[in-house]
């Protein structure tokens, strides 16, 4: 898989107003193209010139981008293939779209270092700039492993594990037919096997969906702040906005009726979800409702309950507490420059031992400590850097979506009434998609289930 | 005792230690291109001998055999001559995985290969215990038999099945032996070990025969051959047509009541064998402990020939002591008043650890020496004729000064073979299945001449007829293919009618053939009705022509991945690469790729414990390698 077509980000995620994605190998200029809407196609302009147009996901027809595409031939590119690159705009959820849709095209996530790499073993570095691109990919490829290992201890892996246990044991009862065809096991039919196979495409659209690393990219993390009013939610959200650069994106084509605020955290990227309520620092309790503010919080990843240590707890606060009982919190006790009047014990037992943060929002204080308590609470054992976390994320996402489009493919086959061993052969694909996401990919695991699961022999 | 001076016995060009499955093959491919043989066996009534089930073919196998005929081999002629049945499996599956399975007459099978031995130019067959190779330099130079006589020659190819240091068990009673009570080869298994190289010990094991006069037929079930006459070799003509049943039957309740209150006297249990065994081929204790909840398990009678009596007891193989073997058998419906002819039991032996080979079956450690078939840690006939070709093939390739003929995963089931043994290395007896190959939709065993008749006939082995024959083949293919896709048919009433006959929706509009081929309920035969005929074709071209158009998505996607791994094939990797000098490359890697010493990328890549990013590293190394070559020119 050395020189296929390889694609990633370009420049540092969620910081400045464009954000460029850029492909490399053979595919590059026609997988852009079945992507791109412009004038012209991409497969026929001159080499080294820029497109405006449009990006339009192939299956929804629906307009993804607004973009500027430069089309370059090999061999003068950096790395001696053709390369495309597409000039977005900077947003974490714009540019990892356009990112996704590449990759569901046919391109694969460039690993850490890849594209220096090509450049070398394309002759296009000298060996003296070459020295350092072994040292650069051992080095890259440990941090991606680090993040890698915590991944395959998480929730994630045990997920993926279960998925491809059924999907082995599908196969294993597809296989046990064709090398054994007299043996008596229950033959399996197209029937049998579509439903054991729309089960686990099933729980992988719920993964992509639903899978915090997945949905951190695509969404970032729904943040909501709650608190009375007047106690520093508006602060506290500027502050944070302030600190991080936060990208402002409305983006087009969908229906939230709400403007949303990006900020990237320590490679955590929130999305504070700025409904009315919020913005205003009204009391989301009293004016939307206690049904609305349920409803926000039923959807947040992440509640910051902000609370005003100069007053004694109401029973306001209270009720939230009540209303965030069982999600991921973090309590913010502001205004701790004032005189201290809420009862801190009270307040250590409704946390239940979720952190909290004493914070003067008006003097900057406590932000960091905050921002340190997000970025643990979503990477445990910390992330080294915004492009690791984001790299190894990216990753797993883009072998989900191919090992869906993978068991499509098998349902698509079984609607045509191919035998039940060619469809099979996209059931095993995805298996081994699924199993790259977790490092495991020996194909003898096949052969241990064939014979763990049924009795054969002469 | 002094050792004896060596008697000159003569020279050859190729010397193949074993008449075996992969003996013969080695034997033939060497003469027929040309070498000067000399065959050696340790029992001339062993040539060709099946110890096993008197069957070849099946899944995957039956590929390998037709493979084999495609490069010119014998092993599927024979067959042809000798079965007493043949049957089509999976008929009622995708073309990837039909395979051909044939019961032999065993003792007819060797009959004939003999024969055919004994009427090859270029070839010599004797009788002899090979006791040592002659070495010089790290190099092979001959053969030492234990009488004393050397024989001379360029090369040696070693298939000595699961002679070497044989040991078969029945019981509590343990002795040397070679199949079927044949005297083992000890000596050659101490001096394999003296020349360095590094040896596992496998287990394998074979069921009762029993006597077919004595098994009450009317309790089991009859299992006939197919009516329509099938054959394996793509150069046979005449058609057995009189063919013998198998018969089914099962393990009863008592069986297993049997097995489970002698447990402990199974050597498999007691800790007495020792070797690895199959799990692919567990003994029946073996399936009664681990697959306690299965209430009964298969057992088909096979016949081992039309003069004999003899009855394979297949699925019953058992290293149990004789009198729970009687025991056994008589529990089991229809067994119960059978004789037994010969008892089951477990066979114990050395093999070499096939990662010291090269993919062309040559020694790593000595030059010139090459080793085929079961020593090579495989298991099965077609498995052994396989590397026997290869070997023999590249044996003389490398006499002649010619360029090696290593066949990559894509080319064929013997590729996949091959490649596993010598990059993965074995940990069990490796038997072939469909599931080990990557692209199996392009490994089927009705295009294996198409895939491997061109390298047949390269390197000597395929006659100028049958090369012909095959190229008019692979055009009428084409020709056909292209009337199909070319000849646009139309919804008349006759077409519609034809497809309400066959449950096929209506056409709504004019389509190509190769479009209406693609309907899964359709086949040659009812499109071909339908459009202006061009002269008659041949059962094979329809075949080929369906199977193309039906698949054509499918087969598409196998050979774009093909064609990414053969990117990496490409890229060599010197043989004097030290991978101690590539910093950056991990420990196990590293320890790895020395032992192995794979000789491309792509192969680098299927070592085990040789991470992506290690691939990565080696790449760069051998970049700059090139990049410091080039300035110094």
């Amino acid at each position: 898989m050395e020189f296929d077509t390889i694609a990633a980000i370009s420049t540092p995620v969620g910081e400045g107003a464009i954000a460029i994605v850029r492909i490399s190998g053979e595919d590059a200029i026609s997988i852009a193209d079945r992507i791109f809407c412009g004038k012209e196609s991409l497969t026929e302009v001159p080499t080294h010139t820029i497109h405006y147009g449009f990006l339009e996901d192939p299956k929804t027809k629906e307009r993804v981008e607004e973009v500027m595409v430069s089309v370059l031939r090999a061999p003068k590119t950096f790395t001696r293939e053709d390369v495309v690159e597409i000039n977005c705009h900077g947003g974490v959820v714009s540019v990892n779209r356009v990112l996704q849709l590449v990759l569901r095209e046919g391109a694969r996530l460039a690993e850490p270092g890849e594209f220096t790499k090509r450049a070398f073993l394309n002759g296009r570095i000298d060996l003296s700039q070459a020295e350092g691109v072994m040292d650069l990919i051992r080095a890259k490829t440990d941090k991606a492993m680090n993040v890698a290992l915590q991944q395959v201890e998480g929730r994630l892996s045990h997920r993926i594990r279960r998925l491809r246990q059924t999907l082995i044991e599908a196969i294993a009862s597809v296989e046990v037919n064709i090398d054994y065809p007299e043996y008596d096991a229950e033959s399996v039919t197209l029937a049998k096997l579509k439903e054991q196979v729309i089960d686990v495409r099933e729980e992988i659209v719920q993964l992509l969906r639903s899978a915090r690393e997945g949905k951190i990219l695509r969404e970032g993390i729904q943040t909501a702040i709650v608190g009375r009013p007047n106690v520093g939610k508006s602060s506290l959200m500027n502050s944070l906005v302030q600190e991080n650069k936060a990208i402002v994106t409305d983006i087009p084509g969908t229906t939230r009726d709400v403007l949303e605020e990006y900020v990237n955290i320590r490679g955590v990227p929130l999305r504070l979800v700025d409904t009315a309520g919020i913005r205003e620092t009204e009391d989301i309790v009293e004016k939307i409702g206690v049904e609305r503010s349920h409803q926000v919080l039923k959807e947040a990843d992440l509640v910051l309950l902000v609370l005003n240590s100069a007053e004694e707890l109401t029973k306001e606060d209270e009720a939230l507490f009540q209303a965030i009982e069982g999600l991921e919190a973090i309590i913010v006790l502001n205004k701790i420059d004032l005189d201290q009047k809420i009862e801190e014990k009270r307040i250590q037992e409704l946390a239940q031992g979720r952190p909290i943060i004493r914070a003067s929002l008006l003097k900057d204080e406590g932000i960091d400590e905050l921002e340190e308590a997000i970025s643990r609470i979503f990477f445990e054992q910390g992330v080294e850097t915004t492009e690791m976390s984001y790299v190894s994320n990216a990753r797993h996402i883009g072998l989900l979506e191919k090992a869906k489009e993978a068991i499509d493919e098998a349902l698509h086959s079984t609607e045509m009434e191919m035998p039940v061993d060619v469809v099979q052969i996209d059931v095993t694909r995805a298996w081994e998609l699924l199993g790259e996401i977790i490092g495991e990919n020996v194909h003898d695991g096949l052969l241990d289930q064939l014979f763990s699961q049924f009795c054969l022999g002469k | 005792m002094p050792k004896k001076v060596p008697t000159y016995g003569g020279e050859f060009d190729v010397i193949v230690i074993g008449a075996g499955h992969a003996g013969t093959e080695a034997g033939l491919a060497a003469a027929r291109m040309g070498a000067k043989t000399l065959m050696l066996t340790l029992n001339m009534d062993a040539v060709a001998f099946m110890p096993c089930n008197p069957s070849l073919g099946g899944p995957a196998k039956g590929v390998v055999v037709r493979e084999i005929d495609a490069l010119g081999g014998e092993m599927g002629k024979n067959i042809d001559k000798t079965h007493i049945q043949m049957r089509l499996l999976n008929t009622g599956k995708g073309p990837a995985v039909r395979a051909l399975r044939a019961q032999a007459d065993k003792a007819l099978y060797q009959k004939e290969m003999k024969n055919t031995l004994e009427n090859q130019e270029n070839l010599q067959l004797r009788q002899g215990l090979v006791d040592e190779l002659i070495v010089e330099d790290g190099v092979c130079k001959g053969v030492l038999l234990n009488t004393g006589l050397a024989y001379y020659a360029k090369a040696v190819i070693v298939t000595t099945g699961t002679f070497l240091r044989g040991t078969i068990i029945i019981g509590d009673v343990q002795y040397e032996s070679g199949p079927n009570n044949m005297q083992p080869s000890i000596r050659l298994a101490d001096h394999l070990k003296e020349l360095g190289f590094e040896m596992e010990r496998f287990k394998t094991g074979t069921p009762p025969r029993i006597n077919g006069n004595t098994i009450d037929y009317d309790k089991t079930e009859i299992q006939p051959g197919d009516e329509e006459p099938r054959a394996f070799s793509f150069e046979t003509t005449k058609y057995i047509t009189d063919q013998l049943p198998c018969w089914l039957t099962y393990t009863s309740p008592e069986t297993h009541q049997i097995i489970n209150d002698n447990l402990h006297r199974s050597p498999m249990y007691s800790g007495m064998i020792k070797g690895n065994g199959p799990r692919y081929c567990p003994s029946v204790e073996d399936k009664i402990v681990r697959f306690h909840d299965k209430p009964k398990h298969q057992i088909f009678l096979e016949p081992e020939g039309r003069n004999t009596k003899e009855m394979y007891v297949q699925g019953l193989s058992t290293s149990m002591p004789e009198e729970v073997q009687f025991q056994m058998i008589k529990s089991v419906p229809g067994l119960e008043k059978a004789e037994m002819m010969r008892p089951g039991h477990a066979i114990e032996y050395d093999a070499i650890v096939p990662t010291q080979l090269w993919p062309t079956l040559e020694t790593k450690r000595i030059e010139n020496l090459y080793t085929a078939g079961q020593i090579n840690g495989t298991s099965g006939y077609e498995e052994a004729g396989a590397q026997g070709i290869m070997a023999g093939i590249n044996a003389v390739r490398k006499i002649q000064g010619k360029e090696s003929v290593v066949l990559d995963r894509s080319d064929g089931y013997i590729g996949v073979l091959i490649d596993d043994l010598v990059t993965k290395g074995v940990d069990e007896p490796y038997r072939l299945l469909t599931s080990r190959a990557e692209y199996r939709l392009l490994l089927r065993h009705d295009n294996a001449d198409l895939r491997l008749t061109e390298i047949g006939y390269k390197v000597g082995l395929i006659s100028e007829e049958r090369y012909e024959r095959f190229l008019r083949k692979k055009e009428a293919i084409e020709k056909e293919k292209a009337r199909f896709q070319n000849t646009i048919v139309k919804p008349t009433e006759a077409l519609q009618k034809m497809l309400q006959e066959k449950n096929s929706s209506p056409m709504k509009e004019a389509v190509s053939a190769a479009h209406l081929l693609k309907r899964p309920e359709l086949h040659y035969e009812d499109v071909a009705r339908f459009i202006p005929s061009e002269g008659p074709v041949s059962p094979e071209v329809q075949e080929q022509v369906e199977i193309q158009i039906k698949y054509e998505g499918y087969i598409a996607k196998q050979m774009e991945q093909v064609e990414r791994m053969k990117k990496m094939e490409e890229k060599k990797i010197p043989e004097d690469i030290d991978y101690h000098q590539i910093t950056g490359l991990a420990t196990e890697a590293r320890y790895q790729l020395s032992k192995v010493r794979p000789l491309s990328v792509g192969q680098a890549s299927r070592v085990s414990g040789v991470n992506p990013s290690d691939i990565s590293i080696l790449l760069v190394y051998l970049e700059q390698g090139k990049l410091a070559r080039k300035k110094e020119a």
